[in-house]
């Protein structure tokens, strides 16, 4: 591609990159979005006040266990879980039909004639709803964090690592859903994008009852499947790096929770995030290219 | 030159399914080439492979020499899908700039000012589509497909929306737009526009082409019919050129006549005996 040409298909991916968001504005998905956030973190902030009030009673005479590690971990590890399922949702409502669901209802056409082409216009649309919902996931995010800090006085071992994790994770369900909206049409790719979400998430349960029981089977079932769905992966990192250097009672009890059988994140799971979204892209991409409209 | 549209042996099969078979046409510079055909008869299909949309089985359409649904030969087209539909949320003013820069317009407000007048939408510009009619959102669509001035305009059913007065100055803009150069492939169900504002016609029928030519070439002479005293004559077969002969001879044996018509099949005469009455 010349020079002129990489700005032109830069020029025509900004444009529809805003158009997605203007459409967004217009049809106050921003609006409730921003809403049902504050509502969420309100309650959370509630949640939060409480049950580091109501923990301080954990600790037994002997203060083996640290009430305020353990709260914090717990309820910070239950917002992360509500971060990235809003996350998802939203990834997957900023996605939804933009492909076979908008050729089926007509809105696609006049778009793709014009000389952006396909891929670019797929890859814009991936772009928008990847940024945004990676953008709205580390508010959250930083949110909750700064919530759970100035009420029960207790931060994650790790920061940043955890947010980021999550920004991924999204980023890696606007690639499953945008794949799926180029073969399924805008409901069935609605509800496939969440059941695969479920899925992944069934998995790190399993990977959580393995590990309480030490079974090897659950235990590699669960790992598989979620490098399969690599957002739970990132999760689990995330989750792993919020504690990975809580130990003695605190951080054993944790293990029983939530954090559970959670693994540590490594470059190959970056790696493996970043080959994962770029494959799907390149066949969504392609597979949109060949298909009639 | 090239031809603004032309394809050669176009093939298109969806399964078993038999879309087009052998399909071949041009659309010169400046041209208005309708296409007429029953439901089901391709046209649609055609209208796709030369956007880009659809993909032929075999054959090859070009558009200005370019293979159709390259980046060059969309740099040149403006397409309004039959089945098409613009976001509710959007005004027609946004609408117009979006596809401005999509196509690289560099025409401004100044731009997208003229093609609402010309489509006699002159003050929507700040109107969402979800508050137009049917046939304004029609007209937004033909204003879209002008963005960039494009060079060949592939205009698919653009007035089944439209009430008479909005159908005559869609009429009067194709006349406007041949005038300044822009080649028209039209794909209607309207026989009558087809008749009034195309150089060419193409009839299509089960993916085949059964007719193509000017409307006066298709319509075939069917006689002379002349008035006279004793009541109507008709002359079957005969042509205008027929007509000082037979005056003559019908005045030279004492008849009066009152009156010549030259008698000719109409477009739509032509068409049902080249689809055999088919419908889709």
């Amino acid at each position: 591609m010349s020079r002129s040409g990489a700005v032109a298909a830069v020029d025509g991916a900004a444009t529809i990159v805003r158009y997605a968001l203007r459409e967004a504005v217009r049809r106050r998905i921003f609006a409730v979005v921003v809403v049902l956030t504050v509502l969420f973190l309100a309650l959370y902030g509630v949640g939060a006040h409480f049950a580091f009030r109501d923990a301080r009673h954990f600790a037994g005479p002997q203060r083996v266990l640290d009430p305020t590690a353990f709260t914090g971990a717990t309820i910070f590890g239950l917002a992360m879980f509500a971060t990235l399922f809003l996350g998802a949702v939203l990834a997957v409502f900023l996605t939804l039909g933009v492909a076979r669901g908008d050729s089926e209802s007509g809105l696609l056409q006049p778009l793709v004639v014009r000389p952006l082409g396909r891929g670019t216009l797929l890859g814009a649309r991936f772009a928008g709803a990847a940024l945004f919902s990676s953008a709205y996931v580390l508010a959250v995010y930083l949110a909750a964090l700064l919530i759970t800090g100035l009420t029960g006085d207790w931060w994650p071992d790790h920061v940043v690592g955890p947010g980021l994790a999550l920004a991924v994770g999204v980023v890696v369900v606007a690639a499953i859903s945008l794949a799926c909206s180029v073969v399924l049409s805008a409901t069935a790719q609605g509800i496939a994008v969440m059941m695969v979400y479920g899925a992944g998430l069934t998995a790190g349960l399993l990977g959580q009852i393995g590990h309480a029981l030490d079974s090897h089977a659950l235990k590699t079932i669960a790992q598989a499947a979620t490098w399969a769905l690599p957002f739970e992966a990132l999760y689990q990192a995330g989750l792993h790096a919020l504690v990975s250097n809580t130990t003695g009672l605190t951080g054993a009890v944790l293990q029983l929770g939530p954090f559970g059988g959670s693994q540590a994140g490594s470059a190959s799971l970056v790696v493996w995030s970043i080959a994962y979204v770029t494959g799907l892209l390149a066949i969504a991409m392609a597979t949109f290219g060949r298909r009639d409209l | 030159m090239p031809a603004a549209l032309a394809a050669r042996g176009v093939d298109k099969r969806y399964g078993q399914t038999v879309a087009l078979s052998g399909v071949g046409l041009e659309v010169r510079e400046a041209e208005l080439v309708g296409l007429l055909g029953p439901n089901g008869a391709g046209k649609s299909t055609l209208t796709k492979i030369a956007c880009g949309l659809v993909r032929p089985t075999a054959g090859a359409v070009e558009v200005w020499g370019n293979p159709a649904g390259s980046k060059a030969a969309r740099r040149t087209i403006g397409y309004l899908a039959e089945l098409f539909r613009f976001p509710g949320w959007i005004t027609g003013d946004e609408l117009l700039s979006l596809h401005q820069r999509l196509a690289g317009s560099g025409g401004g407000r100044a731009e997208r000012r003229e093609l609402l007048a010309l489509v006699g939408l002159p003050d929507a510009a700040a109107t969402r589509v979800e508050a137009m009619s049917k046939g304004m959102q029609q007209r937004l669509g033909i204003a879209q497909a002008l963005v960039g001035n494009p060079r060949l305009l592939l205009l698919d059913e653009p007035t089944s929306a439209l009430d008479p007065v909005g159908r005559r100055i869609v009429r009067d803009l194709l006349a406007e737009l041949r005038g300044r150069g822009v080649s028209v492939f039209l794909n209607s169900h309207l026989l009558s526009e087809v008749e009034q504002v195309c150089d060419r016609v193409v009839i299509l029928d089960q993916g085949r082409i059964v007719a193509e030519g000017r409307p006066d070439e298709l319509a075939r002479p069917r006689g002379v019919e002349v008035d006279l005293a004793s009541g109507t004559r008709t002359y079957e077969g005969a042509t205008r050129g027929d007509v000082p002969g037979i005056v003559a001879e019908l005045v030279a044996a004492g008849e009066r006549v009152y009156g010549v018509r030259v008698l000719a099949s109409t477009l739509e005469e032509v068409y049902l005996e080249a689809v055999g009455g088919r419908t889709g």
